[in-house]
């Protein structure tokens, strides 16, 4: 990770006070006994630790693990599909796990055209995934309708926040993979998810609201008795 | 992050929308049993795309279905109207986005009617190759996708292994891997390239043992089995009456098949078997399927070997581009080539009807020309939306997995039913 | 497409069942189609059905703009038999698109039916079920009719988004 990571910041410091160090110094040699001396101990510890921010970590570990939605619309869901399956294989870059649940998913491909009929369902999705969450609009249809400029087709951008737009009709798989990837430099490359804020996509998730303060409970047993009975 | 109360958001029209689309809400009654309403889809992992279906359930049993379509409605035959009749063939491709060759068939087909133009024998061959190997690689992607609705994870990668292999020999032949427009209105584009006849025989003499691997994957595991075997069949008359065609009519038994009925592009030419089932249950339709994968290496491999030489489009200069030699000399095809660019040709006014075997059923499409360069009315008469028919039919008192592998093995594309 | 001698007995056998249902009978290269009457479809399907034809491939609507009456719905019938396609065709106008619905005899009509009432507003009077079946419940036009606008909007880029207000919702 240290050396070979992707976009991970490291860096090296010396360990708290002496007192502090000493007793690590003392637990590592215990388990190290007999392989290193003093010297050599005292940098292996040193190159061992690494210190960062807990935004920064969070994020490469996002970025390096998108739960994609199983969602597929038309053409470019067939080539979404590609991308998992054994060619070009996503599980290589830790985005194999696909969701059927919006909740439990960040990343929505909307892989074809979108048509007005679909697009309030769309809407629902994306507000029902959780923060953080990214979008790729896959194909021409999604990003700008491409060739089906007409009555029953609209862009994604017109109804909700679109982090990569991948072009092609459709998009080779290897264009799918790209785009994914520049995603993940995004995500990595800017902690606080800033580039979000231009088209107001954050606090757009869908929270169930609270039960309102007239709700009164209906007494599902009989009349006075708080237990049921078979009557 | 933003501090946006989320009660306080306005929520977008598209999100009122969404809320305006409800589900009855009154309670049924059968006797003393409470039905249920149970909503599934437009997105739901199982249900191949954006179809939604709306299931009355009585404990498990399904007593009603009503498929809902319309979610990928694209407004392909209207944009169709828009663009000429060569230009039009990249739109139509993308109706059923996994049977591209067939649409574009269909369609060059009923145009060809209209022009009543000769296509070469060399270009009808290609056609017949390229439409088999598309059949296979719908094929394939029905058996993975539907085994994957089933549990069975394995078959799908297999399926996707091949599936690859032909799109490299469609991205080999044309360019693009999918919605290629290889065949053009008179014949196909261009010739095939060097090396292509033997790649494809390469992948012609696996794919009959990947078919046999595939079906020994399946074929022996009980969990498979049981929610096939004998689950929601139907009669030869019930799925008449639906207008049912393709694998789904051939599984109960009925060996109608275009393209040995009303033979189009020299099928007459090639000596191949129409698999049948005989109960009509979703085993048998699985098993058809996997069958005519095997037929339709056959047809290829009998086309490769006669595969004739001679020109691949018509040498009707107002239907297709000149060569690009000509363009240099000759002052006619200079004309030619730019009224068919910027105009687009002129098809005598009629209608035409033209039906092909997709890889679902029947597949047909209806031009009217009144006489101008575009289309008056393109329609398709799409299998998928006309085999859902019988989806109500098949699962009514059967349970709600079944319905789902039933749904499944009717292979519905929601690209086709939508358009 | 049926030879002179079996168009003739066929457009003998619907003007025996109804004298004046037949109008015309419409050739192309490769097709042929008659034309009848809205009033007595179900009726020639029917008869139709008897000589043969008992596939109903495809029924759809086409818009005749800016021939009068504009509208018509053309039936696609198959012989099993004959390996034999014949068409049925009728045409009615924008002020009064009713016709019988053929639904309940022909049960695979049911979705092409739907979508030819969707697509064009043709309203098959019958039908158990005729709802909007592509289009949103709530749309409003028949998106098939050529006097209707192909539609589609600017497309949104970086450069130009600002011109369209609050164009992220």
């Amino acid at each position: 990770m240290a050396s070979g990571g992707i976009d991970m910041e490291v860096i090296r410091q010396k360990v708290g006070d002496a007192e502090e160090f000493r007793s690590k110094q003392l637990r590592a040699r215990d388990m190290l006994r007999g392989d290193l001396d003093d010297k050599d101990l005292d940098e292996f510890v040193q190159e061992r630790v690494l210190t960062t921010t807990l935004e920064k970590a969070s994020d490469w570990a996002r970025g390096n693990s998108f739960f994609p939605l199983t969602f597929g619309l038309a053409c470019c869901a067939i080539e979404m599909m590609t991308v998992a399956a054994s060619r070009l294989d996503i599980a290589r870059f830790g985005y194999e796990a696909f969701r059927a649940s919006p909740r439990q998913a960040d990343l929505l491909v909307l892989s074809g055209r979108i048509s007005i009929k679909m697009a309030p369902v769309i809407r629902r999705i994306y507000d029902q995934m959780l923060e953080p969450k990214y979008v790729i609009a896959m194909g021409a249809c999604s990003s700008s309708m491409g060739v089906f400029n007409n009555y029953a087709i609209v862009p994604a951008d017109k109804f909700m926040p679109v982090d990569v737009h991948v072009p092609g009709c459709p998009p080779r798989p290897e264009a799918l993979m790209h785009g994914i990837l520049e995603l993940r430099s995004m995500v990595h490359g800017d902690p606080t998810l800033g580039w979000r804020e231009r088209y107001q996509a954050e606090g757009t998730e869908e929270v169930y609201p609270l039960a309102p303060a007239d709700a009164t409970g209906v007494n599902v047993f009989g009349a006075g008795g708080t237990e049921g009975t078979n009557a | 992050m933003s501090t946006v109360d989320p009660a306080a958001r306005e929520l977008s029209d598209y999100r009122k929308m969404e809320e305006s689309i409800t589900i009855s809400e009154t309670t049924e009654f059968e006797g003393d049993r409470e039905l249920l309403t149970l909503n599934l889809g437009p997105h739901h992992p199982a249900t191949h795309g954006v179809l939604r279906l709306l299931v009355t359930l009585d404990g498990e049993v399904i007593r009603r279905l009503q498929p809902i379509y319309g979610y990928l409605h694209t407004g392909i035959e209207k944009t169709a109207e828009q663009k000429s009749y060569w230009k039009a063939i990249p739109v139509v491709e993308r109706m059923d986005y996994v049977s591209y060759y067939f649409n574009a068939m269909a369609y060059c087909g009923a145009v060809e009617e209209l022009l009543e133009v000769e296509i070469p024998k060399r270009a009808q061959y290609l056609r017949v190759i390229h439409l088999e190997l598309n059949r296979i690689m719908s094929h394939l992607v029905f058996l993975g996708t539907s085994a994957l609705d089933l549990g069975a994870i394995s078959v799908w990668w297999y399926c996707f292994r091949e599936r690859e292999t032909l799109l490299d020999l469609f991205e080999m032949s044309s360019g693009q891997r999918m919605h290629t427009r290889y065949f053009q209105i008179g014949g196909v584009i261009e010739d095939i390239p060097d090396g292509w006849i033997e790649q494809v025989r390469k992948f012609c003499a696996i794919m009959p043992e990947r078919a046999d691997t595939y079906g020994d994957l399946l074929n022996k595991n009980e969990i498979f089995l049981q929610r096939q075997r004998d689950v929601c069949p139907l009669s030869v008359e019930k799925l008449r009456e639906y207008g049912v065609t393709g694998p789904l009519l051939r599984a109960a038994g009925d060996p109608w098949d275009l393209r040995k009925t009303m033979p189009y592009s020299s099928y007459e030419d090639f000596d191949f078997q129409i698999p049948v089932g005989t109960k009509g249950d979703n085993y048998d339709r699985y098993q058809v399927r996997l069958a005519e994968v095997k037929e339709s290496v056959k047809i290829i491999v009998q086309a490769l070997d006669n595969l004739p030489d001679g020109p691949t489009i018509t040498d009707d200069r107002k239907i297709a581009l000149p060569p690009r030699h000509e363009l240099a000399t000759s002052m006619e095809a200079l004309i030619h080539h730019f009224k068919l660019v910027t105009e687009g040709m002129r098809v005598p006014e009629g209608e035409a009807y033209y039906a092909i075997e997709g890889a679902r059923g029947e597949l047909g499409c209806f031009v009217r020309s009144d006489g101008s360069s575009k289309p008056a009315r393109v329609h398709m008469r799409d299998p998928s939306l006309v085999n859902m028919q019988a989806a109500p039919a098949a699962t009514e008192g059967w349970l709600i997995a079944d319905m789902l592998a039933t749904v499944a093995m009717f292979d519905p594309i929601i690209g086709g039913v939508d358009r | 497409m049926p030879d002179a001698a079996t168009l003739e007995r066929l457009v003998g056998a619907l003007k025996a069942n109804d004298a004046d249902s037949v109008i015309d009978t419409v050739e192309s290269p490769g097709r042929v189609a008659i034309e009848v009457k809205p009033e007595s479809i179900v009726g020639s399907l029917e008869v139709l059905r008897s000589a043969g034809y008992e596939f109903l491939a495809s029924v759809h609507g086409v818009d005749y703009y800016p021939h009068e009456p504009r509208l018509g719905v053309d039936y696609e019938l198959l012989s099993r038999e004959a390996c034999d396609r014949v068409a049925l065709t009728l045409r009615v106008s924008t002020e009064d698109p009713h016709l019988p619905s053929v639904t309940p005899t022909w049960p695979c009509a049911n979705n092409h039916e739907r979508e030819a009432y969707d697509m064009f507003g043709l309203v098959f009077d019958g039908h158990p079920d005729l709802r909007r079946i592509l289009m949103p419940e709530d749309y409003e036009g028949h998106p098939q009719r050529r006097d209707f606008p192909i539609g589609g909007e600017p497309v949104l880029f970086t450069h130009n988004e600002h011109n369209v207000p609050r164009w992220f919702e």
